[in-house]
């Protein structure tokens, strides 16, 4: 019999190949990797030098997402050398090496972490690692899917293994129901606030509590996607029969007496009564209003009806001097109410909130009313699959009459590699993931929200609270 | 991989918290094939001015600590965006190991892969290092890996700890893919049995 065991610690025993000694390295079995274009070619290149096989291709996929443009008309030209290299590198290593690529005319491109669970490609249970760090998302999953860096990517594709230091355990439990307009968004965003930008550095979080149950698998993934803003190295939820419902329509997921066999087996994949977290932390999201960042960094957030704090009110001086910076950064004064805040732009997209569940909250806030005049508004869908079932439902009308570009899939202005990147001085409400500097366009200043915030914004021209519209069923 | 074991020069103290891999490495430089030419995009909003000169303000613009080998860095250092293009120009102008409180996990692990050493140190510790350093005459450290220490210029010595593994693969420079595919046959059992026992795997 084993001692009770977490969740995470179920998940690492069943990929240990071999301990690598008493300190807590290990040899870690990866099931899955997804692969993009621009954090794999030297990875690729290190392979070829030393003659190397993958090992274990169809343990792979690859999707162009980052340096791909959005505009409405889709091309497979990429507008820049730097890009066109990356992409016809990216096609020549997945030749060779036998992976399966979905490029941009694919009608299963989009950005990687959305399309890997709505192709059925993850699974609960999998350990899963990728050149991006929002791997985290595959949690919702039941899968501990965490970021690695190029040089990673090529041991992995070499040995299917990563020489893996195993992490301290967190289970935030989240108690409460969420009022109307509020959003899993706000859940993260209020946890990270809380416990910090680097409040789960060296742990892997376990989310848990009613909060959690009574979510969508798309609204958890909302969460797990954002949990690496607190440092956590993974972050992830025990699969339930919600999960497994999302699951078994999907193009990839087992089928029949497989499916039967895998879910049984699924089952069992929780954190055992009686087994021990190395911290706790509770969340009550009962009262919880609608969060929105004010400054450079995921924890420097309040509600929207606050107002932007007080650096002087700041004992420490290092976090003092990071405030003062973020606000001279971000052109904005110690106590002005956050909802006077007057915006240039609105994103709604990013693989932390461009699903298509986001897309209908969107819809809901702005049927029927137009984007502000001085406001650039732009919807850029997380996949193709998702731009096509929002156009079979309807919303796309919705949101082309409300004025906003209605754009092809990618990470696009989340982290603006490709050509969609804001001017200096431009302030923009993003449904995404990191407000850091310089993010999404060099001078450029980003307020995260959720999709209904963003939308809410795109509407008034300035951070507005969402639950002061009439939001349609 | 170049060897790590004893290394001299200045350590210039960078102390802000959560400093970026976006900060360390823009967008405008991610767009190549290989490793080449990051040294341009280390810290480019901040080294240098919108008129493209170097911002003399920028610490690595000094003379001190132009020719840095080390940063004294603030909490939660290379957190964000996982490219490794971060930790790739950091070494190409010549940093070879960071010194402080906590790293971001992915970064961490970039460091490691690439040769460059990150020791993680308590606040009081990083403190005594960063009011030493922030003066040209007292910028000069000596980082000894084989006995785990940090020699400052007043002469006192300061002890930091290192996972084994992590060392002698630094002390070593060796290749990890080497070694571990040293393993390849008990990577394949594991998996045969792991597929066998998870069929809806393969």
């Amino acid at each position: 019999m084993h001692s009770p065991r977490t969740l995470y610690q179920k998940h690492i025993d069943s990929h240990t190949v071999c301990a690598l000694d008493d300190q807590g390295h290990v040899l870690l079995y990866i099931d899955r990797q997804v692969a993009n274009e621009y954090t794999s070619p030297q990875a690729f290149s290190g392979m070829r030098d030393a003659g190397r096989k993958a090992w274990r291709p169809s343990a792979t996929l690859a999707v162009v997402d980052h340096v791909n443009p959005t505009a409405p008309t889709r091309v497979a030209a990429m507008p820049d050398a730097g890009g066109a290299r990356q992409v016809s590198y990216f096609e020549e290593n997945c030749r060779d090496f036998g992976i399966e690529l979905f490029d941009v005319l694919d009608k299963r491109q989009g950005i990687e972490h959305v399309v890997a669970p709505e192709q059925g490609f993850i699974l609960p249970g999998m350990v899963v690692a990728a050149g991006d760090s929002h791997t985290t998302t595959y949690g919702a999953l039941g899968a501990f899917g965490f970021g690695i860096g190029t040089s990673e990517i090529e041991h992995l594709l070499a040995s299917q293994t990563l020489v893996y230091k195993c992490l301290k355990t967190m289970r935030v439990t989240v108690n409460g129901l969420l009022g109307p307009g509020v959003t899993s968004k706000d859940i993260i965003m209020a946890l990270i606030e809380k416990i910090g930008a680097s409040g789960a550095t060296g742990y892997a979080i376990e989310f848990a509590g009613p909060a959690i149950s009574d979510l969508s698998v798309e609204a958890r993934m909302t969460i797990c996607n954002m949990a690496v803003e607190a440092g956590a190295r993974g972050a992830f939820m025990a699969p339930d029969d919600k999960v497994f419902a999302y699951l078994q329509r999907k193009p990839r997921a087992p089928q029949g007496q497989l499916w039967e066999q895998a879910v049984a087996t699924w089952r069992g994949l929780h954190s055992d009564e009686g087994a021990v977290f190395d911290r706790e932390v509770t969340l009550d999201v009962a009262t919880l209003e609608p969060m929105v960042t004010w400054g450079t960094s995921p924890d420097q957030a309040a509600p929207v009806g606050g107002h932007v704090p007080d650096p002087a009110a700041q004992p420490d001086l290092i976090l003092r001097q990071g405030m003062q910076r973020a606000l001279n950064y971000m052109g904005l004064e110690p106590g002005m109410p956050l909802s006077d805040v007057v915006i240039s732009h609105a994103f709604i997209g990013s693989c932390t909130n461009a699903r298509i569940e986001d897309l209908r909250d969107v819809a809901r806030v702005v049927r029927g009313k137009r984007v502000a005049a001085h406001v650039r508004a732009m919807i850029v869908p997380g996949s193709t699959m998702v731009r096509d079932q929002a156009e079979d439902e309807g919303l796309a009308q919705i949101f082309l009459d409300a004025g906003f570009e209605w754009r092809q899939s990618g990470c696009s202005m989340c982290l603006a590699m490709n050509d969609d990147v804001l001017a200096p001085g431009d302030r923009c409400a993003s449904s995404t993931n990191r407000n850091f500097e310089g993010r999404q366009g060099a001078g450029a200043r980003t307020h995260l929200m959720s999709p209904a915030m963003v939308a809410a914004a795109a509407i008034t021209g300035h951070l507005t609270d969402v639950r002061t519209f009439a939001l349609e069923a | 991989m170049q060897p790590f074991a004893i290394v001299s020069g200045s350590a210039a103290p960078l102390l802000a918290a959560n400093i970026d891999t976006d900060v360390i490495m823009p967008k405008q430089f991610l767009k190549g094939i290989d490793r080449k030419g990051l040294d341009k995009g280390l810290f480019f909003d901040l080294r240098f001015l919108e008129s493209g000169e170097p911002d003399p303000g920028f610490i690595l613009n000094q003379p001190a600590w132009s020719e840095a080998a080390f940063l004294v860095v603030g909490a939660n250092f290379g957190c964000g965006s996982s490219r490794e293009h971060a930790v790739w120009g950091l070494k190409q102008v010549g940093i070879r190991a960071l010194i402080g409180t906590s790293f971001a996990g992915i970064f961490y692990d970039n460091c490691q892969r690439n040769g460059v050493l990150a020791i993680q140190l308590t606040e009081d510790q990083l403190k005594q290092i960063a009011a030493l350093t922030s003066n040209p005459a007292t910028a000069r450290i000596s980082v000894n890996l084989p006995e785990q220490t940090i020699e400052l210029a007043d002469g006192n010595v300061i002890p930091f700890e290192i996972d084994e593994l992590r060392k002698q693969s630094l002390l070593l420079g060796l290749d990890a893919i080497g070694t571990t595919l040293q393993r390849a046959e008990q990577i394949r059992q594991f998996e045969a049995r792991h597929l066998a026992e998870n069929p809806w795997l393969v």
